[in-house]
């Protein structure tokens, strides 16, 4: 349980981070919060031979995020625990506040979690559910990747081995619901569902389903055109393919996905609005 | 200050590190790859940390990080480099006093094994002093991401509630003896004839 030999380098830049990427020619990893790294390196699934510390850099963190035009920008080092007790976004502060334990939120970082992209986690169905637009910067330069594009897979994203990502916008959803089910506080969820009502309307996310988590245009469209709770639910329960693990069969995930949606849906109705 | 140290087929770098830790600076040259628990445990012969799960699971070898509570089997020391760190060798006085946590967990059998204590304990601090009155569900919560296979949890819960109202208890009573000592002065002030001015 010892991390194979690796080289640190506490970056002083995200352009020096960059540097040392591009140098590495795709044997190095960024260091973020490290609350699911190190185990991967512990475990020697991962074994880079240098680690790119963001730790340092002032310039990706951010107590309070900007907030613009019913957006908000957090900094990708932003700390689950800060994340937690900010105002301007409440659907993202619920959702750090079930993240891991006070000891890992501490330390776990947004851009992190979106960077390693475990589809039973909250911040990746946090950006889907807020159409995240997500800045990166790479040897080439700064791009921004809508988070409908961003992840490809389990533990899979579209940043390039020389991309550090570094703001993440989210919007602030006028109305929202969340509900997970997890088997202990502070695990993984075995499911989460989001509802966020948008300038575009509704959107209905379920992590923990696939490999990514996934929008529900169904149950979007339901929702749209005013359909009850129930009918909603049906419409999740129709429309995923969970997958089977030891944690729970495919069908138990889609009971869940539903019931959750529900619970989502119903206290999305019931609250007032944020942004607007 | 680096020197290069050969490991199995790789050369790394040892890089000097300065930790503050339980009120003493240190000055460690550490291998990047050890973590946090590894050098406090091999390096500074801090062994009260303990490692169990080593993958941030079971919450043993949690440590105060500049006041926060950090897995310290999840951060590199080498990352650590001007932080202050409190481990359990720093709860206890000088002359061996308890803190009030590890009092009231042995006042409330919230150990059997020993072997997560110090984890329950610096985290119990840390709730402690950001919320001082916590209830028994906001407790079981907050512990929620330590684990212990002996006790049951119930005897850790009673000793963090308990820890709570001594030091509530403490607290009130100095105050009390402020206000008794300060209505004292201001009698004596009164009785004392008033000196002439100059």
């Amino acid at each position: 349980m010892k991390s194979a030999p690796f080289d640190y380098h506490r970056a002083t830049s995200v352009d020096d981070a960059v540097a040392v990427l591009t140098a590495s020619d795709g044997e190095a990893k960024v260091i973020a919060g490290g609350q699911s790294l190190v185990p991967l390196l512990s475990m020697r699934m991962a074994q880079p031979t240098v680690l790119v510390d963001l730790n340092g850099l002032a310039e990706l963190r951010s107590d309070r995020p900007t907030v613009t035009d019913g957006r908000a920008r957090f900094g990708s080092m932003t700390r689950h625990a800060q994340l937690a007790i900010q105002t301007h976004h409440g659907l993202a502060a619920e959702m750090a506040g079930w993240i891991g334990h006070t000891a890992i939120r501490t330390r776990g970082t947004l851009g992190g979690s979106l960077a390693h992209a475990d589809p039973n986690a909250e911040c990746p169905a946090l950006a889907l559910a807020c159409d995240a637009a997500l800045s990166v910067q790479g040897a080439d330069g700064v791009r921004t990747i809508p988070a409908a594009e961003f992840f490809a897979g389990m533990l899979q994203t579209a940043l390039a081995d020389d991309e550090i990502l570094t703001v993440i916008d989210l919007a602030v959803p006028r109305r929202w619901g969340f509900a997970e089910l997890a088997r202990r506080h502070g695990d993984f969820a075995l499911v989460l569902a989001t509802v966020t009502e948008l300038a575009d309307g509704w959107r209905v996310v379920v992590g923990g389903v696939e490999g990514t988590p996934v929008r529900l245009a169904d149950a979007e469209a339901a929702l749209s055109s005013d359909a009850s709770t129930d009918e909603v639910g049906r419409t999740v329960e129709e429309s995923i393919v969970a997958y089977d693990d030891l944690h729970a069969t495919s069908r138990y995930r889609r009971a869940m996905a539903a019931e959750l949606v529900r619970r989502a849906v119903d206290q999305a109705r019931r609250t007032q609005g944020e942004a607007s | 200050m680096t020197t290069d140290r050969v490991t199995t087929d790789r050369v790394t770098t040892e890089t000097k590190v300065e930790l503050s830790i339980n009120g003493r600076r240190h000055v460690v040259g550490v291998e990047p790859r050890h973590t946090l628990g590894d050098v406090l445990r091999e390096q500074l012969g801090l062994t009260g940390t303990h490692l169990g799960c080593e993958h941030g699971v079971c919450g043993a070898c949690t440590v105060l990080v500049d006041g926060e509570p950090t897995r310290s089997c999840l951060v590199f020391a080498v990352q650590m480099d001007q932080t202050e760190i409190t481990t359990i060798e720093g709860l206890a006085a000088a002359d061996g006093t308890l803190h009030p946590v590890q009092e009231a967990f042995s006042a409330c059998h919230g150990l059997q094994c020993g072997f997560c204590t110090p984890g329950f304990v610096l985290t119990a601090v840390h709730l402690l002093a950001t919320n001082p009155a916590p209830d028994r569900a906001t407790i079981r919560r907050e512990l929620s991401g330590n684990l212990c296979r002996c006790t049951g949890y119930v005897g850790i819960i009673s000793a963090v509630e308990r820890a709570a109202v001594e030091r509530a208890a403490v607290e009130r009573a100095a105050v009390e003896r402020a206000v008794t000592n300060a209505a004292a002065v201001a009698a004596s002030a009164a009785d004392e004839p008033s000196s002439p001015r100059h």
